[in-house]
């Protein structure tokens, strides 16, 4: 098995609070990996931290065997590392499909002279990229709000459109920070259904920040447990679940 | 009729050159600001940096107008828009980029673009002296007389060629940022980042292209401005100095980081000025007979006397902002 993102003795402080403390840890290829552990463990600095979001102390990132240590977002987005936000990002001035259409790399009308002198180019991309937005807004089940500005969706909503942006693109790893937090039940099963399918069908490699137990438990093999801002532990649900220490750190010494 | 033209003259043509002017600076203020989140005070000096490259460019090739036959000053703003262009970029590289690097709050970009202010002046006049010099270096202002086809009228509408550029060009580089912002694929990313900047980044967008690419397109503004402005007047070092607080009054007028609203701030508050200094006396004379003595023998009823112009624009903003907090159109993102 190989590793896609390889976290190699990671640091990082704010002021005089060490958040990450040399962490290590692996997410194998082709894997739904999900990452846990109580408040305060660290985990969104992690991710934030390999989303290029964060710079760190000390440490290395690598990504497929790359070392992407300190990269901007936008360089890793290009090599097919995407992100979603704990809180959900949009656009908000643009509607729900805009949003969607924003994402694609490497288009033409990019750059500024295929802009203004190959405008059928140009066009006809628009249009392959707006066929796509369309699917993924039906996927989603955003279809009706199409058109609503996106800052007017309702929390779930921006949920929804932030796993919808990872599907405009061929991306090979997908960080998801509490994705089903807001989001309601039913919308959640298509949301792990979809996820599943993303993963059979198109290769994706999944990290995974949840507090939903049961959708970590239906979701992710291996887990892993951050606490204090280290691996406390790795393994598949059924082990974390019957491990004591997780236990402890989970509910503390009165359980 | 004569005090029609008095009228298009003083009002209509003055208020749309001043309108036109702070529309195009405010533009500027405000794409920077939507991008970076700063009020940018050297706008005002970048401005004059590109009416000085005109100066320099026409007096080094006075015969380059003939060729199209417009005046030299014309043909050459294109290059002076690129100068003006790598200048812009060229000053966040080195005075904006390692603030925005350590993290800095908006206020201290603020204080730092004043700095800049300082040094760019202090550069152009030791370049330039601080005495006024023409653009027309060896063309003539052409102005036009258009006599109105009216019984009884003998004053003619006064227009000169670079007011009549200057109202053109802002409707080209309006009408064609518009296009850029809402057609490229560029315009929509900075759309995207003054919208969410770590969302954008998340995106794929790259933010610091977007950085340079809103510097390259104010400084053009900035170029465009300064330049039709001199034409209009004549190159002084500080001319440009004091249009920097109407122009930010026109970008908060219309809704800091709305474009659009910016061209309207622009010509809400050029219009306001001209107005409020319009000797209003003069409209009245046809109704002599039929008016109140009192009202007759005032010989100057303009709103406020010349030298108080430049407090309308603050009038404006404080009249549009009780109205209005967020400006004419609702600002903060392009």
């Amino acid at each position: 098995m190989a590793a896609i993102i390889e976290v190699q003795h990671v640091n990082k402080a704010f002021g005089g609070l060490q958040v990450i403390n040399d962490c290590s840890i692996q997410v194998e290829k082709g894997s739904i990996t999900g990452l846990i552990g109580p408040n305060g463990a660290g985990k969104s600095t992690l991710f934030n931290i390999i989303a290029g979001a964060l710079p760190l102390d000390s440490g290395r990132i690598l990504l497929d065997g790359d070392d992407i240590t300190n990269q901007p977002a936008n360089a890793l987005f290009h090599r097919g590392l995407l992100r979603t936000f704990q809180i959900a990002h949009e656009f908000s001035q643009m509607t729900a499909l805009e949003n969607l259409m924003m994402v694609p790399p490497a288009q033409s009308g990019e750059n500024l002279f295929a802009a203004w002198f190959t405008p059928g180019l140009v066009r006809s991309e628009e249009a392959e990229v707006r066929r796509r937005a369309l699917e993924v807004i039906d996927f989603i089940g955003l279809h009706h709000v199409r058109n609503e500005l996106a800052g007017n969706l309702s929390g779930g909503q921006k949920k929804l459109l932030e796993l919808g942006r990872t599907m405009m693109t061929d991306a090979r790893v997908v960080l998801l920070d509490e994705i089903a937090a807001g989001v309601n039940r039913t919308l959640l099963g298509d949301l792990v259904t979809n996820i599943e399918r993303l993963n059979r069908e198109m290769g994706y490699t999944f990290l995974v920040i949840e507090h939903d137990m049961d959708m970590i438990a239906r979701l992710c093999d291996p887990v892993i447990v951050l606490a204090q801002g280290s691996v406390m532990v790795e393994g598949s649900i059924e082990e974390i679940q019957n491990n004591p220490e997780v236990i402890e750190a989970y509910f503390g010494a009165a359980s | 009729m004569n005090e029609l033209v008095f009228f298009i003259n003083n009002v209509v043509i003055a208020g749309s050159v001043t309108g036109s002017i702070y529309a195009i600076g405010a533009v500027g203020v405000t794409l920077i600001f939507s991008i970076m989140r700063f009020a940018h005070f050297a706008h005002g000096d970048m401005m004059t940096f590109g009416a000085f490259m005109v100066l320099l460019l026409a007096s080094a090739f006075p015969g380059a107008g003939a060729a199209f036959g417009v005046p030299a000053a014309l043909v050459l703003l294109p290059v002076a828009m690129a100068l003006t262009a790598l200048l812009a970029v060229g000053i966040d590289r080195a005075f904006y980029k390692p603030l925005r690097a350590h993290g800095v709050k908006p206020i201290v970009l603020v204080i730092g673009s004043l700095g800049v202010t300082l040094m760019l002046q202090g550069l152009i006049r030791l370049f330039s002296g601080t005495g006024g010099s023409s653009l027309y270096v060896d063309d003539r202002k052409e102005i036009f007389r258009l006599a109105l086809p009216f019984e009884g009228v003998r004053a003619p509408v006064v227009i000169t060629e670079p007011q009549l550029w200057l109202f053109g060009i802002t409707l080209v580089a309006v009408v064609g940022l518009h296009l850029f912002l809402t057609r490229s694929r560029l315009g929509k990313a900075m759309r995207a980042m003054s919208d969410n900047p770590d969302l954008a980044q998340a995106s794929g967008i790259n933010t610091n292209t977007i950085v340079a690419v809103t510097w390259v397109i104010a400084g053009g503004l900035a170029a465009i401005a300064g330049t039709l402005l001199s034409l209009d007047v004549t190159f002084k070092p500080d001319l440009s100095f004091f249009l920097l607080l109407p122009i930010f009054a026109a970008a908060i007028v219309g809704g800091v980081g709305h474009p659009f609203g910016a061209v309207a701030g622009g010509f809400v508050v050029g219009f306001a000025e001209t107005l409020a200094v319009f000797n209003w006396s003069v409209l009245l004379r046809p109704f002599r007979d039929s008016l109140p003595e009192w009202l007759t023998q005032a010989g100057n009823l303009a709103f406020v006397g010349t030298e108080y112009k430049i407090v309308v624009p603050f009038f404006i903003l404080v009249v549009i902002l009780v109205w209005r907090p967020t400006g004419i159109f609702k600002g903060k993102v392009i």
